[in-house]
């Protein structure tokens, strides 16, 4: 009889630490992590204990406090009374904004050049072939002071402009190319324009749905279905709800109202014109956010025979945003700026209630559009309103986009290289024509061999719009790492905060392109 | 991730232990060394500019001069190191330099809180705007809505974001590193305006190809204390660059120049102030650490006004006047304690 015993219990014996290959791993693992654990411990102590020694210490509490400082270019509200912290923010919006640029740019640029590079033509083959060469050869540093200094020696500055025989103006009488950036037209949306904005939003939405359903349909059935009804989702929807808007709401009638100590009651605007100038009596006009009146306001004013700003000696004009329009109008009492438009409704209650006395002017400005062009004019000095693209930020924007385009562009090339060219000839052999089968065919296969080095070379122009210091472009580095750790002197403090900001903005970045790059690779099962 | 950030913080670690070996014997490491390293920016001319020798001359280098022949007995013995508005003071901190001479603005933040300690001033400045003359601009109140380009890091960008809010007027800032990088901008007509210390504005002016075509607006709207700085505790280094610029000031107080030092410190005169500063009665050299001709070894370079009027006086391009720098017995504000 035999009586089934349990295999004996292996007792672990402290020799096995080093004996046993399960084991070993560990023990040499765990006293590699000892070592970088007292190696990190004596450098900290070593600096905490020299910061003691010069009698400074580690503190964020400078965050808080006022910057002081101000700021060329802010995504958000900011001023010099705002605190340390809210000027990283804008340097992080600011280093995002150009990372974002750049990126989309870069990709559309390296994937062109990449498939260019393959063409059968030997011109457009060897001229991709130069592309790739001379960018990515020569560092990106120099790139960005070329631009720069291209941009600001080359273009005019605004005082160019200016004077009875300017050497420059304006391109469309709204573009302005200036050795101090360029400044475009800005969009205003009045009522009903976030909902046009939303509509837009939701038919490319639409759009990629149905170029979804359509490319299942084209694969799973072989049947295609006509592209011209993605455009129509597209484009339908948006412009009804934007003519619903400019037929009911846009039709409100406005008034422009002034002190009555510059105009008379029911003078119209042509006459208010002539009158500005003949009185030499400058403008400062109350631009409301978000009100499509006040930019067709001011355009009408500006479209006026008798301003002509360009004139050095004609009425000086400038302009004072108000976020509300209950601010413009205290603002406007205060005597801060004197031109405001207000509906026509309210405008003779606004008029007698301002105590220094304020007319309504008889020319009617027609609100009627949801969305409204904020064309930028010039001032005293330069040109303001409108968006202004700064020299330093297309500077830095071309710069990172043409490097790392000439990297993504090898990508795009090894990927389509390494798919096999019986892929193409069988593609061929089916009839399908070149560019359906190096979208069909080729190019959803190389993706799998683009996205991830594609992944870096996105983090490298993020890393590397730091380099925005060259060009003085007010990125993350600009304020946290470069203004407030000069005026604070919180050296440390200041860099390690930036270590962080780049290291959470890789991980993200990484992060969801991982995430695309699973969706697009291989599926095996 | 976690090993990223593991090696990040060991290169912070690494860098921020790297960045505090600076000792405390400054004076010791500087005749060790044979050699002192003194901070000055990174080119503005009449302060401090390498010439077409690359040899560095002005006014902030004749103090870095002085100093280096009080210690090592040789003006030339000074590496001088150029410094932007951004690195000057880290340079500083860490002990990349011996001490800074470089337009820098006397603060308390930068006294107390920074760390660091200014031996005196030696020139009293206030910050100032320069616009060209076509522009018709006769005051800064009428920059509403200017560029301005302006030195990141620096007390007159805080200034300037001051002045323009107090008087109700917008501006555009467009940050910039360096003095030659403000020249070349402002003359591209990048910026409409410069802005800094008045003195730094006269220097860059004279440097243009038309300087009549620009004009030094009337207002000055900071006091800007500028003086040479050392880094705080270790007052045995900072009262040997404190009392080489006093000595500076004092002989020309007391009427002795870079011509007859020679002969008044050959033997004792009859002035004891002198024969104190001269080394030939006391020992105020030995007190110091240093030689007891320490002082005249200083002087050969000049005393305060013959540097001055040197590099940045009414007969150079740079044409500064006098003003509030001349001596206290003449109407300004030097004035040195005395030597006893």
């Amino acid at each position: 009889m035999t009586t089934m015993t349990d295999p004996p219990q292996e007792s672990f014996r402290l020799s096995m630490l080093l004996n046993d290959t399960r084991y070993r791993s560990y023990t040499f693992q765990f006293i590699a992590l000892i070592a970088l654990i007292s190696l990190i411990a004596y450098l900290g102590s070593n600096l905490v204990q020299n910061l003691r020694a010069a009698g400074l210490n580690i503190s964020y509490e400078f965050l808080g406090e006022p910057a002081g400082y101000d700021i060329n270019q802010r995504l958000i509200e900011y001023d010099s009374q705002s605190s340390h912290w809210r000027a990283s923010i804008v340097g992080i919006l600011n280093t995002l904004l150009v990372a974002f640029l750049a990126c989309v740019t870069a990709t559309i640029l390296g994937v062109a050049a990449g498939v260019l590079r393959l063409s059968n033509n030997w011109l457009v083959r060897k001229l991709m072939a130069i592309y790739v060469e001379a960018f990515r050869n020569v560092p990106v540093l120099i790139w960005i002071i070329i631009i720069f200094t291209v941009m600001t020696a080359v273009l005019p500055s605004p005082r160019a402009f200016r004077g009875e025989d300017a050497t420059s103006s304006m391109l469309l009488d709204s573009l302005a190319f200036t050795s101090q950036g360029v400044f475009v037209p800005g969009l205003v949306f009045g009522t009903g324009g976030l909902l046009v904005v939303l509509t837009l939003l939701a038919s490319i939405a639409g759009m990629v749905f149905y170029g979804k359903y359509r490319t299942k349909k084209l694969y799973d059935e072989g049947k295609e279905l006509p592209g011209w009804v993605g455009w129509a989702i597209l484009i339908v929807p948006t412009i009804l709800v934007y003519q619903a808007f400019s037929l009911t709401a846009g039709q409100v009638e406005n008034r422009i109202i002034v002190p009555s100590e510059i105009a008379a009651a029911d003078v119209s605007l042509e006459q208010f014109g002539e009158r500005l100038v003949t009185d030499k009596t400058n403008i400062n006009y109350c631009v409301v956010t978000d009100s499509t009146a006040s930019a067709l306001g001011k355009k009408m004013l500006l479209g006026l025979p008798a301003m002509e700003l360009t004139n050095p000696d004609a009425v000086k004009m400038k302009s004072t945003r108000f976020f509300s329009m209950d601010d413009a109008k205290t603002a406007f009492a205060a005597g801060s700026c004197n031109m405001l438009v207000v509906p026509a409704s309210e405008a003779a209650n606004f008029a007698s209630s301002v105590e220094t006395g304020a007319v309504a002017l008889a020319t009617n400005v027609k609100d009627n559009a949801p969305i409204a062009f904020d064309t930028p004019y010039l001032a005293n000095f330069r040109f303001t309103d409108g968006i202004t693209v700064r020299g330093s930020l297309i500077a830095l924007w071309f710069a990172l986009a043409i490097y790392t385009g000439a990297f993504i562009a090898e990508n795009v090339r090894a990927g389509i290289q390494a798919i096999s060219k019986g892929q193409t000839e069988a593609a061929a052999s089916l009839g399908l024509r070149p560019g359906r089968i190096m979208n069909l065919v080729v190019l959803p296969q190389a993706l799998r061999v683009i996205i991830p080095p594609l992944i870096s070379q996105y983090l490298n122009i993020t890393k590397n719009s730091s380099l925005a210091i060259a060009v003085g472009y007010m990125d993350i580095t600009g304020t946290l790492g470069g203004i407030t750790l000069n005026q604070t002197g919180r050296a440390i403090e200041c860099v390690l905060l930036l270590m962080l900001f780049y290291l959470v903005i890789s991980l993200s970045i990484s992060g969801v392109m991982n995430i695309y790059n699973n969706a697009v690779k291989l599926k095996e099962r | 991730m976690k090993k990223s950030v593991i090696f990040g913080a060991l290169t912070v670690a690494g860098m921020a232990a790297a960045a505090s070996v600076a000792s405390a014997g400054t004076l010791d490491d500087v005749k060790a060394r044979g050699k002192l390293n003194c901070g000055v920016t990174t080119g503005l001319v009449g302060f401090a500019a390498p010439d077409a020798n690359g040899n560095w001359d002005g006014f902030d280098v004749g103090v870095c001069r002085a100093v280096a022949a009080a210690v090592l007995g040789d003006p030339a013995a000074v590496e001088f190191v150029p410094t932007t508005g951004k690195t000057r003071f880290t340079a500083l901190a860490s002990g990349e330099i011996d001490m800074l001479a470089r337009n820098t603005t006397w603060t308390f933040s930068r006294d107390v809180d920074l760390k660091f300690e200014f031996v005196g001033v030696n020139y009293y400045d206030g910050q100032g705007f320069m616009v060209p003359k076509d522009l018709g601009v006769s005051s800064a109140k009428d920059l509403d809505g200017a560029t301005v380009c302006i030195q990141t890091g620096t007390t007159t960008e805080l200034n300037l974001a001051d002045f323009f809010r107090s008087n109700g007027i917008s501006y555009e800032p467009v940050p910039i590193e360096t003095n030659a990088e403000a020249q070349q901008q402002y003359l591209a007509g990048a910026c409409d305006v410069y802005t800094t210390d008045a003195s730094g504005l006269a220097a860059t002016r004279a440097a243009f190809e038309d300087p009549a075509g620009h004009v030094l607006l009337p207002e000055i709207v900071s006091k800007e204390p500028l003086g040479p700085l050392v880094r705080h505790g270790d007052n045995e280094w900072g009262d040997v660059v404190r009392w080489t610029l006093n000595a500076l000031i004092t002989a020309e107080e007391l009427g002795v120049t870079s011509a007859n030092v020679g002969e008044l410190a050959g033997a004792a005169g009859d002035n004891p102030e002198v024969n104190r500063l001269l080394g030939t009665e006391g020992n105020l050299g030995e007190m110091l650490g240093l030689d007891a001709d320490w002082a005249v070894k200083a002087l050969a370079g000049g005393n305060y006004g013959e540097i001055f009027e040197k590099n940045i006086g009414e007969n150079t391009p740079v044409g500064l006047a006098r003003g509030l720098n001349a001596q206290w017995t003449e109407g300004g504000l030097l004035y040195s304690p005395p030597f006893r």
